[in-house]
């Protein structure tokens, strides 16, 4: 590790010292168009950035519903067809026993998209209002909510890999539901709400605190 | 212009640093969010080239291999990645395929091949080619959206889910894709966007 050398305990921010720091290279400029380096579109803060969050969580959400009522999976075998929800594949496959991989599907496809709608709702919430956690909680949460975002794509790949693999002619197949188109987009929906927010803001937020 | 060359802003929380150049093996770190500002490491250009350039050939050959098949009895059926992308395609989700390809294939390969255009020049000791800016920008934002990781534990799963009533095996492109996806994490860790910025300018 290496000292930093900055101004203070508390560091100066790019925006306090009237420049400009680039999201992309960081090289921290007074110029307000596209950066020098790297020539991404500069912004001192994200533009309407909560209003994107906002708008592109509320995208998500609308989408995770039919995710939940449609079939995700189709299998037809000899005589009957089956068709299974999200919820309704967990809970067969622990019935025949295979708890690891019930609980895979339940924390990717249940529990992660219901925790980054909440996370990313209580992050947008705490940089208009403030909130419980202290900037380093809030900053933490940002970056598990910008990692986990992708993994939830799993299960949509695990239809994809089942209906290409098991296409045995009249013994069984297996087909793709409409859940899984809905599914996938609010995964995406739900990474373009995670990108859409700056995490700057969680930092001016304590300059305005009274103390 | 004044800008100076070594201002740094941290990209989570704008603290404003001024970078000094840094010893080899150190990370420079956010005093105030903790964030890794940068890292320097010899040769990361020369590494994340020699890298991406393998990801793209493992890719390539990943895509049209056999890459799984199964039994039940006497009835076999095998897939390629590329199978298991078009298995969305002939169910009126046509859409998913599309999604699906951009994910698993055409953003990593992309993302690859904008590396290797970047960087080729640099590593070279000549000057970049032009719009070398803009292939860099475009891994960058490439990297949330190239999902090879997810995909390899959805096989995992997806094999684990039918292990019980099918036999399973595994075709050439599966293991190139295995390995595939172990390279490009080596290949992310290496990736120190200031690092390569500045090496980028300096060699304009």
């Amino acid at each position: 590790m290496v000292a930093m050398d900055s101004t203070g305990t508390i560091p100066l921010t790019a925006r306090e010292a009237g420049l400009i720091g680039c999201t992309r290279c960081g090289l921290a400029q007074d110029v307000n168009d596209r950066c020098v380096r790297c020539g991404s579109r500069l912004q001192s803060r994200m533009a309407m950035s909560q209003q994107r969050v906002w708008a592109w969580l509320a995208a998500g959400i609308i989408t995770y519903i039919p995710a939940n009522i449609y079939p995700m999976l189709i299998t037809r075998a000899l005589l009957h067809e089956q068709e299974n929800t999200i919820v309704g594949g967990v809970v067969e496959l622990a019935q025949h026993g295979s708890y690891g991989i019930a609980a895979i599907i339940l924390v990717a496809s249940v529990g992660i998209p219901l925790g980054k709608f909440a996370a990313i709702a209580a992050l947008a919430i705490g940089v208009s209002r403030g909130g419980r956690l202290d900037p380093h909680g809030r900053l933490r949460l940002f970056e598990v909510v910008e990692f986990i975002g992708r993994w939830s794509m799993v299960d949509v790949f695990v239809v994809a890999i089942l209906a290409a693999l098991v296409q045995l002619n009249t013994l069984a197949s297996i087909h793709p539901g409409p859940a899984a188109v809905t599914f996938a987009l609010s995964v995406i929906f739900t990474m373009l709400a995670a990108q859409s927010f700056d995490p700057r803001q969680i930092w001016d937020q304590k300059k305005r605190e009274p103390n | 212009m004044h800008t100076e060359q070594n201002l740094m802003a941290c990209p989570r929380c704008d603290a404003l640093y001024r970078m000094p150049p840094l010893p080899e093996k150190t990370q420079a770190v956010c005093q105030r969010c903790s964030t890794v500002l940068a890292t320097s490491r010899t040769d990361a250009a020369a590494r994340v080239l020699a890298l991406a350039l393998t990801a793209m050939l493992l890719m390539l050959a990943a895509l049209f291999f056999p890459f799984i098949g199964i039994r039940i009895g006497q009835t076999t059926n095998d897939t390629s990645v590329f199978g298991a992308i078009m298995a969305f395609a002939d169910n009126r989700l046509f859409p998913v395929a599309v999604f699906m390809a951009a994910l698993i294939i055409l953003a990593p390969l992309l993302r690859a091949l904008a590396l290797i255009y970047a960087l080729l020049p640099m590593v070279a000791r000549r000057r970049p080619y032009v719009h070398a800016q803009s292939a860099l920008r475009l891994a960058a934002a490439l990297k949330p959206w190239s999902m090879t990781e997810v995909f390899i534990v959805g096989v995992a799963v997806s094999m684990v889910k039918i292990g019980g009533i099918a036999s399973i095996s595994f075709g050439p492109a599966f293991w190139a894709f295995t390995f595939l996806v172990v390279v490009t994490v080596v290949k992310d860790s290496l990736i120190c966007e200031w690092s390569l910025w500045t090496a980028l300018e300096q060699s304009r």
